[in-house]
C-alpha cells in the first residue's frame, strides 16, 4: 500500500504539486489523470523516488522514503516495476537480455532458473517468439508488453506505469490495459497508471485521481466517475462526441 | 558562474560513480564490451593516422634539413622525438576525443533521453557506476593502442625516409636510437593515462547531464569533443610542465 501525505514538490520557486493526500490499495489499478501540466508525471517520479519532495512524505507500507537507509531504499526499489512511456528497453540489449537483466542485477537465481522465469514472463505477455529481437526491430505495442514483462519480472509489490497506451493503436492499448489489470490481480501488486486515455479510465480504473493544477481536484473511480460534480474533470473526461454519449448512457444506468 | 557549477558537478559526479557498485558478473560483460567499443573499435583509425603521420613527419624533416652540416640521421631522431612525445600521446587523443568522445556522449545522451537512465535508477542502480566505471577500466587499455600508435607512427617515418630516398636505413636507424632517454617513455604514458581517464569521463559527463531530445543529444556530442580536446591541450601542458622541464 502506498499512503501519500502533504506531498509538495517545487522547481525554481515553481510549486508543481500543491499538497497532495492519497493512498494506493494494492491490488488495484490506480490512475492517476489530469490535463497536460497538471503534475502527473512529476507525482509518478516522486513516487518512484526520482524527485525529492520539497515537503510532505510518501509511505510504503507505512514507511516513507526517509526512514529507509541506503541498503532498503535499494531493496525497496527492487520492489518496484516501472514501465515507462517510450518502454526504456535497453537498446543494446536482445527482449530476452532486456527482460533478464533485473534477474541478473539482483538475484543470485541460476541461469536455468532465470531462463525458466523469463520465459514466464514472456509468455504472460504474450511475446514468447520475440526473443532475440532486438527492441528496435518490434513494433510499439510489443515494445510496452516487453517493458511490462521487465517490469514484473522480480514480482514487484509496485507497479507504475507512465502513459502506457500512448503511442498506441485502440486495439494494442485495450491489451495492453487488460495485462496491466490481470497483472495486478494475479500478483496483488499495488499499481499506480499516470494516463491520458480514457479508455483507460473507464476499462481499468479501479481508482481514480484527478490532479488539476497540482492538487486533487477528485478521486473515485470508473462507476462513479459519470456522477463527479466537478466541471473540469466532466470536460477532461467526457470532451469527445462519443464519450458524451458513454456519459448520458452510464446515468441512465447501461 | 555555468563553468564553475559544471566543474562542481563533475568532480561531484567522480565521486557518485565508485558508490554502490554494479554487480561484479555484469560489471565483467559491461568492461568486455566496453573494450570492444572504445578501443578494439579505434585501433584501425589509430594505425590509419599513425602511419602516414610518422610518414609525413618523415618527409617534413628530410626537406627541412638543407644544411649539410646537420647529419641525416636527425630524421630518425627528430621523428622518434616527435612521435613519441607529442604525436602519439596527445595528437592520438584529440583524435580520440572526436571517435570515442562522440560514442560515450552520444550513447548516453541517447539513454538519458529515451529513459534508459531514469530505468536504471528506479531499479535501484547506481547509473553513474553501471555506465561510466566500466568505461574507465576499458580506458586502462588505451596505452595499449598509444604503444601501436608509436610503433606505426615510427614505422611509417621509417619506410617514407628510406623508401622515399632521403637516406639510407642505417642512418635512420642510428638517428633513432641516438639520445635515447628512457623517462621521456614513461612521460608519455603517465600522461597517456591520464587522457584516458579524460576520455572517459569528459565525455561520459556531458551525455549523463545532457537535457533535451536528438538535437541536445547532437550539441552534448560536439561540446563533449571541444571539451575534451581543451582539457587534454591543458593537462599536457601541465603534465610536461611538471615531468619534464
Amino acid at each position: 500500500m502506498i499512503k501519500v501525505k502533504n506531498l509538495h514538490k517545487s522547481f525554481d520557486g515553481t510549486e508543481v504539486l500543491k499538497g497532495i493526500n492519497t493512498s494506493f490499495e494494492p491490488g488495484q489499478t490506480s490512475l492517476i489523470i489530469g490535463q497536460s501540466g497538471s503534475g502527473k508525471t512529476v507525482f509518478l517520479k516522486c513516487l518512484l523516488g526520482l524527485h525529492k519532495p520539497t515537503k510532505g512524505d510518501i509511505y510504503f507500507n507505512d514507511k516513507t522514503y526517509n526512514d529507509f537507509t541506503k541498503t532498503k531504499k535499494s531493496l525497496l526499489r527492487k520492489n518496484m516495476g516501472m514501465v515507462f512511456q517510450g518502454g526504456a528497453l535497453f537498446d543494446s540489449m536482445t527482449v530476452y537480455e532486456n527482460v533478464m537483466f533485473p534477474l541478473r542485477m539482483f538475484t543470485k537465481m541460476t541461469k536455468a532458473e532465470m531462463d525458466n522465469r523469463v520465459t514466464e514472463v514472456l509468455d504472460r505477455v504474450n511475446l514468447s517468439n520475440a526473443n532475440d529481437k532486438f527492441p528496435s526491430e518490434i513494433s510499439g505495442g510489443m515494445q510496452k508488453r516487453v517493458s511490462i514483462a521487465r517490469a514484473i519480472v522480480n514480482k514487484p509489490k509496485f507497479l507504475f506505469c507512465d502513459e502506457p497506451n500512448s503511442g498506441l493503436d485502440p486495439n494494442t492499448a485495450t491489451i495492453i490495459d487488460q495485462l496491466i489489470l490481470e497483472i495486478t490481480k494475479e500478483n496483488n501488486i499495488t499499481t499506480v497508471v499516470n494516463t491520458h486515455d480514457m479508455n483507460s479510465v473507464f476499462e481499468i480504473g479501479e481508482k481514480i485521481v484527478y490532479l488539476q493544477g497540482g492538487i486533487i481536484e477528485w478521486e473515485g473511480n470508473n462507476k462513479i466517475i459519470h456522477n463527479a460534480d466537478n466541471k473540469d474533470l466532466i470536460s477532461f473526461v467526457y470532451s469527445s462526441n462519443l464519450f458524451k454519449k458513454v456519459r448520458v448512457a452510464q446515468q441512465k444506468g447501461y | 558562474m555555468n563553468y564553475i557549477e559544471s566543474i562542481g558537478q563533475y568532480f561531484m559526479m567522480l565521486g557518485d560513480l565508485f558508490k554502490k557498485m554494479t554487480k561484479g558478473s555484469v560489471l565483467r560483460r559491461l568492461i568486455i564490451q566496453e573494450i570492444n567499443d572504445l578501443m578494439t573499435n579505434s585501433l584501425g583509425i589509430v594505425v590509419f593516422i599513425s602511419f602516414f603521420i610518422g610518414a609525413v613527419v618523415s618527409i617534413q624533416m628530410a626537406l627541412n634539413l638543407s644544411n649539410p652540416l646537420i647529419p641525416k640521421s636527425l630524421i630518425g631522431y627528430a621523428a622518434r622525438q616527435s612521435i613519441i612525445l607529442e604525436f602519439a600521446p596527445t595528437f592520438i587523443s584529440i583524435i580520440m576525443a572526436g571517435k570515442v568522445g562522440s560514442f560515450i556522449t552520444s550513447s548516453i545522451g541517447t539513454m538519458r533521453v529515451t529513459e534508459q537512465i531514469d530505468a536504471l535508477e528506479v531499479m535501484g542502480i547506481n547509473s553513474l557506476n553501471y555506465l561510466v566505471f566500466p568505461k574507465i577500466i576499458a580506458m586502462l587499455f588505451y596505452p595499449f593502442l598509444i604503444a601501436v600508435s608509436m610503433f606505426i607512427g615510427i614505422i611509417g617515418a621509417y619506410l617514407a625516409a628510406v623508401i622515399g630516398g632521403f637516406l639510407s636505413s642505417e642512418a635512420f636507424l642510428t638517428g633513432m636510437q641516438q639520445d635515447f632517454i628512457p623517462f621521456q617513455v614513461a612521460y608519455a604514458f603517465i600522461k597517456t593515462f591520464v587522457f584516458a581517464f579524460i576520455l572517459a569521463t569528459v565525455p561520459s559527463f556531458h551525455g549523463y547531464y545532457m537535457k533535451g531530445g536528438a538535437l541536445e543529444v547532437g550539441r552534448a556530442s560536439t561540446t563533449s569533443f571541444v571539451w575534451t580536446s581543451v582539457i587534454i591541450i591543458v593537462a599536457n601542458y601541465v603534465i610536461t610542465q611538471i615531468l619534464l622541464s
